[in-house]
């Protein structure tokens, strides 16, 4: 017999929860109070819940594990939604547990009162609103089920305060095992679809394959790796699926989309067979679909249903888990012998080989002013490309995508879907609380990291030293480069006037802060950056505000139509 | 097109607004929508009337199929079906010969007056939402129409085909 609150933690601790990201508030006091006697779980209080919801998501996305969130009701529950919302978007898997009013009190306008199952409902995988003590440990553990099986997400578990009341016991009873008659997701592929979707990829003279996020959260980078390499089929990544194939792989054709390289974007617009693995045919990447890839027959593997033939149709659908339908495939082959006809695939890389040659990713460095992308291979230099690198939104993302290859899955953790500025810092302690040894760096600018710069504070009361490179360019980079581009060089409301010393706010933060503008100085700011381990590092690094990220496809064309620097004046 | 989606869900409390918010926040239509619990009470019935083309109607039964909630969705209009829809109609009635009418006019589309007042009825109806447009029409230009109240579209597949769990 325990209380609710004991309930919870139990529950938690049973489950192997080994950290939470949280603020206490009224309506979860109780379970605070549990918590304090718990040994095995480790509680960071962060300075803003959005931030505790990112920390959880980015400790998901290094692990693989669910991220875990404990906030109170009202303002501590809706802070989260934003972080729920990114988690949702990219399918990360998480679970918040949320306070709330005693249940004779909900619907009363009470102090601190929100729907959060109503707030929370359109950017959840589910929710639940506990109804009595005895059901916590069911609700709870079928919220981890739900969060970390099929297609992940995060679960809101929404917990009224008479619920987990300190004075009253109940009986504990932990669930052996979670059966839910309406929900079973498809793990395994149709066996007739399996094999005519390899026969299709077996008679294709210009196949590629096409990774997103979807192939990383299947956890099966070495079958990709060995399915590639047999068919030496050409591969390209969304930027959700970068390192599921290694980006230095002489295979690996970088990130297709909107700011894809040329030999991936040219390679799907010419191809005749995608094999789509884990991927969602999201708008950045088809660019107008109507000109999506016109030759090309679609085998979309997923193990979600609503993500085939949603914006582009699939010729070959399965349903299914990455893994579990590349490990039949290879099967398939180890019985067959079977391959693509060599003739037609040295002619298709010879082709591809022209795309290449192109060298899209080159760009003008100067004595003067540091360019952005050198930050970038700088830091890929120095940390040996091993980083976890966890990155803001905007154009530091996107050329951290195009200029870190990423040659093991769960390096890169970014915003993808929702694209939230904001989500870098917490991302990059998540990763850093899960992974102790790991480096773990925020790549970021001075706009985004400005949305969750309190959680230094965090950093300091745990001892979190993550790396922050911020590519200072007094701006709000991306939006200026559209205002460049599209809005004829109106710069409107995209110029930041008044930042702060970021040197002096990482030492009032009691961080170290290293201010660099002379690209001679570069390497060893950066160095000496990485060479303080124990130490949060802020680098504040001023470089070129002109500089835009290309190629850049032309909207409303296809795939491969695209800027591949700076338009000439006219 | 209209279409017809039948859908076996978990009777508990916040199933239907997962439905009702993904057909809003995916942007899709509800024309009419009735739900109700089952003869095994642990589970509801819902049938919603929707408009789009194929692929629309796709994409709606995978993510309604996607909810954690759902059991089964199944389109009835993809085969032989039975719809029927209720509705009950106030219509002012206070003349002997408007009386007469509407009592004429109620048996010839197999209504029923369910209220009687010295000045109004209440004509229950049930058939498809056709036939229920076209009464409305017909009673229209006969009398004055006070409110009108309609149960939104249920139905069946026919014969051995059915959406059970």
């Amino acid at each position: 017999m325990m209380s609710g609150a004991e309930m919870v933690v139990r529950t938690l601790t049973q489950l192997g929860v080994k950290h939470i990201f949280g603020y206490p508030g009224g309506a979860v006091l109780d379970i605070y109070d549990a918590l304090f006697e718990a040994s095995d779980i480790e509680h960071i209080l962060v300075r803003h819940e959005q931030a505790a919801a990112h920390m959880a998501d980015g400790y998901a996305r290094a692990t693989g594990e669910v991220g875990t969130v404990l906030v109170t009701s009202g303002p501590g529950a809706t802070n989260t939604i934003t972080g729920i919302a990114t988690a949702y978007m990219d399918s990360i898997p998480m679970v918040v547990l949320s306070g709330q009013v005693a249940t004779s009190m909900i619907g009363e306008d009470a102090f601190q009162e929100c729907d959060m199952v109503g707030c929370s409902r359109p950017v959840v995988k589910h929710s639940f609103l506990v109804k009595k003590a005895e059901d916590i440990p069911t609700v709870i553990a079928k919220a981890y089920h739900i969060a970390a099986t099929g297609r992940p997400g995060p679960v809101v578990v929404d917990i009224p305060k008479d619920i987990v009341n300190p004075k009253e016991s109940h009986p504990y009873i932990f669930p052996d095992s979670i059966n839910m008659r309406s929900y079973n997701p498809t793990v395994k592929g149709h066996k007739g679809q399996v094999k005519k979707a390899l026969q299709v990829l077996l008679a294709a003279k210009k196949p590629v394959l096409y990774l997103g996020g979807g192939s990383i959260a299947a956890e099966c980078s070495d079958l990709i790796t060995a399915f590639a390499e047999r068919l030496n089929l050409p591969v390209t990544n969304t930027l959700m699926g970068l390192g599921a194939f290694p980006g230095q792989h002489k295979q690996c054709l970088g990130m297709l989309g909107m700011h894809g390289t040329v030999e991936a974007n040219k390679t799907m617009h010419n191809s005749d067979v995608i094999l789509a693995l884990g991927a969602r045919f999201d708008d950045r990447v088809t660019n107008n679909v109507k000109k999506f890839c016109p030759n090309a027959t679609i085998l979309h593997v997923d193990i979600d249903p609503t993500s085939i033939s949603k914006t582009v149709s699939a010729d070959v659908p399965i349903v299914g888990s990455v893994k579990q339908v590349l490990s039949d495939m290879i099967d398939i082959l180890d019985s067959t012998g079977e391959s693509l006809e060599p003739a037609a695939m040295a002619s298709w890389w010879s082709e591809i080989q022209v795309w290449r040659e192109q060298k899209c990713l080159s760009y003008a460095k100067s004595d003067k002013v540091i360019k952005p992308q050198q930050v970038v291979e700088a830091m890929h230099r120095v940390t040996n490309g091993e980083a976890y690198v966890s990155s803001d939104v905007g154009q530091h993302q996107m050329f951290a995508a195009l200029y870190y290859p990423f040659n093991k899955p769960r390096r890169w953790i970014n915003s993808g879907g929702l694209g939230t500025m904001g989500f870098g810092l917490p991302a990059a302690m998540g990763v850093k609380v899960a992974l102790p040894d790991s480096v773990s760096i925020c790549i970021t600018g001075d706009g985004s990291i400005q949305m969750n710069i309190q959680e230094l504070s965090t950093c300091m009361q745990y001892g979190i030293p993550v790396k922050i490179i911020s590519l200072n360019n007094q701006a709000l980079g991306m939006v200026r480069q559209w205002q460049d581009l599209i809005y004829g060089g109106r710069h409107s409301h995209s110029y930041m006037e008044s930042l702060p010393d970021f040197v002096k706010l990482a030492e009032a933060y009691g961080h170290v802060g290293i201010r660099v503008s002379d690209p001679s100085e570069l390497d060893e700011a950066l160095e000496k950056c990485f060479s303080m381990k124990d130490k949060l590092v802020f680098m504040d690094i001023l470089v070129d505000q002109d500089e835009h990220v290309y190629p850049m496809q032309i909207k409303f064309g296809a795939m491969d139509d695209m800027l591949l620097g700076k338009p000439k004046a006219e | 097109m209209r279409r017809i989606l039948s859908v076996l869900l978990e009777n508990e409390p916040g199933a239907l607004s997962r439905i009702v918010g993904l057909f809003s926040q995916r942007g899709y239509n509800i024309e009419t929508l009735t739900v109700a619990p089952t003869d095994d009470p642990t589970l509801s019935r819902l049938t919603v009337t929707t408009v789009g083309d194929d692929r629309v109607i796709e994409q709606i039964t995978k993510q309604v199929n996607k909810l954690v909630d759902v059991l089964k969705v199944s389109d009835i209009t993809d085969g032989d079906h039975i719809e029927r829809e209720l509705m009950m109609v106030k219509v002012k009635a206070d003349t002997t010969a408007l009386r007469d009418e509407l009592k004429r006019l109620s048996d010839i589309f197999r209504g029923l007056v369910v209220d009687v007042t010295p000045t109004t009825y209440v004509i229950q109806l049930v058939g498809t939402s056709a036939k229920l447009d076209a009464f409305i029409e017909a009673l229209r230009s006969e009398a004055e129409i006070i409110e009108v109240a309609r149960s939104g579209v249920t139905g069946l597949s026919r014969g051995e085909k059915s959406l059970r769990f």
